[in-house]
């Protein structure tokens, strides 16, 4: 299929349709608005559902239900709207529901800006709702990745029954860039995922032996059954922890004097400036978290080579991930980070600054 | 042997949970029993609230899901839409309806969503123990009015089927109570009236049941009926403020 030039905010929209996803519920806000506007445009061409919520709170609400029906559905926001989905990611997590979120990071705290920004790295992999659960964090550096995720979300999300979200930013919306998309889901397709979770979902019952009884719920007031519950949550965090986590080294070696972490937009940034330093021959590398959630330690552990003198976290935010950073180094080396915030994006220049400081 | 009672096939062995005297159980079997009526059981399915009801999706006998608090509109909503096959319906309280929730029920009624809600007001938060609801009479005592409900302060009670009678699309709103065996049948039809158009796809129906709480109002069960029969009903006057289907507009 050729390449078209799209922004991300469409490309992960289109990308979602082709991996079947028929319902869509979203309530507006900068910097996703391509998205939603996407989706109310393209949905019905597909025999979907697009409905625009009366907030991100019923969005979120209305996932639940078309995911507990069983359906691939995905709601869209930025930062601000993301913290009114929290109660309901929650409950999604408690249900074990299949769902997909993207947020479109802005500038926050609270209003903020309409700028990219990286501020709900806490959010998205320390909880956000309340209550012991975890979501399954994809980070996108490019539109093309943003796209694929799509479909990645989807599957995992079906998978673990649990709540997906893309964590992208108003960098990666807005911009325009090459991608080619994957085949969409034929109908027949559509139809067998369909039926992957009728074991469990909201669908029409039969009589006699086959009738069921299927409740969509998180509430379990018995604290043994919830002890219960909660802990075979954990034995599914525990095998996503183990087969889900994704990240991309990029210049790994042993020469490596200093290696470099970062994740989405502030990784493509921190790209460009380790090429103009290994111009000069000096050896740096970086690893890209591609989950945020599960966190690569290892292979961040892993990276820490034998000349490594320091480890550099590159973020648009004060240093979120930067702990998780510093649990994976365990205090081999030391971690220095830089920032920006605000919704400025720091320059290639600027990170070669930092970088070339350390040699 | 003749069986001449037994439980709605809508409605599972598990027992309710509600006090003695409560009148949750009484809409529930109503609910139940029109559901069976129509033949509906198999094509069926509900949106429990927070509430004194929240464990309706235990008590229901078909595929139930458990809302957020007030949620259970938007819940449902998502339901239907993913499900148009089936017909769906929501139980809630007037906490979780007319206070946390109002967004989502206004919402749902305003795009005259092809679900079923059933309302039921008893004027208190009784999961919770008795606490003022947005339903709460003026004057009234709860925990959290305990020199009475001042309206000047907090504003008056709200009356929702009335306040929903004002959007275009809802297809069915009708006021009942459950004080009285003569209301309890008139409040049967009212909700077999419900299920028929949700059954035949006919857009937004809402029954509201004027109900009664007499462990927080802290009053006996006959007693609590009299005394809403004397209080609540002059405030929520049953009636029907919609009707598409019988040209009450
Ligand atoms: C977000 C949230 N806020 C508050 C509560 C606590 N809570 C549980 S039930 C309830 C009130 C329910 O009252 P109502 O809807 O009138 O139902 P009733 O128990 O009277 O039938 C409240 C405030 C909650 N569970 N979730
Ligand atoms: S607290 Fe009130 S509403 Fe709740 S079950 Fe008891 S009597 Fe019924
Ligand atoms: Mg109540």
């Amino acid at each position: 299929m050729a390449k078209v030039l799209m922004k991300g905010n469409e490309a992960v929209a289109e990308a979602a349709i082709r991996s079947g996803c028929r319902l869509y519920f979203a309530y507006p806000i900068t910097p996703q608005s391509e998205l939603i506007e996407y989706m109310a445009k393209m949905m019905p061409k597909v025999g979907g559902t697009f409905l625009q919520a009366e907030s991100e709170v019923s969005a979120i609400n209305m996932v639940y239900g078309a995911a507990g029906a069983g359906k691939r559905v995905m709601t869209s926001s930025s930062s601000p709207g993301i913290s009114l989905k929290a109660e309901g990611i929650s409950y999604i997590a408690g249900a074990e529901l299949p769902a997909v979120i993207v947020n479109v990071q802005r500038g926050g705290p609270g209003l903020g800006d309409i700028q990219p920004a990286q501020g709900d790295y806490f959010q998205a992999t320390k909880g956000g709702g309340h209550g012991d659960y975890r979501q399954i964090v994809l980070a996108p550096s490019s539109v093309q990745e943003f796209a694929d995720m799509a479909s990645e979300a989807f599957d995992l999300a079906d998978k673990y029954r649990n709540p997906v979200m893309i964590l992208a930013d108003g960098m990666l919306g807005q911009m325009m860039e090459p991608v080619e998309f994957k085949e969409a889901r034929s109908q027949a397709e559509l139809d067998e995922l369909g039926k992957q979770h009728n074991d469990w979902c909201i669908c029409p019952n039969e009589d006699g032996d086959k009738k069921h009884h299927h409740e969509i719920n998180s509430l379990e007031i018995d604290p043994a059954v919830l002890e219960a519950h909660v802990n075979a949550l954990y034995k599914k965090y525990a095998v996503i922890e183990k087969d889900e986590t994704r990240w991309e080294e990029f210049n790994i070696s042993d020469d490596n004097e200093i290696l470099c972490v970062a994740w989405g937009t502030a990784s493509r940034i921190v790209k460009s400036a380790i090429n103009e330093i290994k111009a000069e021959g000096k050896s740096i590398g970086m690893i890209r978290p591609i989950t945020c959630w599960p966190f690569p330690y290892e292979a961040i552990a892993k990276a820490i080579g034998p000349k490594v003198k320091k480890v550099y976290v590159f973020e648009l935010n004060t240093g979120q991930m930067l702990d998780d950073v510093k649990i994976a180094v365990n205090g081999k080396v030391p971690v220095d980070f830089w920032g920006k915030v605000g919704g400025i994006v720091f320059t290639p220049a600027e990170i070669q600054e930092k970088l070339e400081a350390c040699f | 042997m003749e069986i001449i009672a037994t439980r709605p096939q809508s409605l599972t062995s598990t027992p309710f949970t509600y006090c003695p005297g409560c009148l949750h159980g009484v809409a529930h079997r109503l609910i139940a029993e029109s559901i069976d009526e129509f033949g509906l059981v198999n094509q069926m399915t509900g949106v429990a609230p927070v509430g004194c009801s929240v464990f309706a999706y235990k008590f229901f006998n078909f595929d139930m899901a458990q809302a957020a608090h007030g949620r259970a509109p938007a819940v449902a909503t998502g339901i239907k839409r993913a499900r148009p096959d089936m017909h769906v319906f929501t139980y809630q309280g007037d906490g979780d309806l007319a206070a946390i929730g109002t967004a989502e029920i206004v919402h749902a009624a305003n795009r005259g969503e092809r679900i079923s809600v059933f309302f039921v007001n008893n004027a208190i938060y009784g999961m919770t123990g008795g606490q003022m609801a947005p339903t709460t009479l003026p004057d009234m005592k709860t925990t959290t009015s305990p020199y009475g409900r001042k309206v000047d302060d907090i504003g008056y009670p709200i009356r929702v089927s009335e306040l929903l009678a004002t959007l275009i699309a809802p297809y069915y709103i009708e006021r009942v109570s459950l004080l009285s065996p003569a209301d309890i049948i008139k409040a049967k039809k009212a909700v077999q009236k419900a299920i028929k158009y949700n059954k035949e796809g006919r857009g937004f129906t809402f029954v509201e049941l004027i109900s009664t709480c007499p462990t927080n109002w802290g009053i006996d069960p006959v007693k609590s009926r009299e005394w809403a029969k004397e209080n609540m009903l002059p405030f929520f006057k049953p009636g029907c403020f919609r009707d598409k289907g019988e040209g009450v507009e």
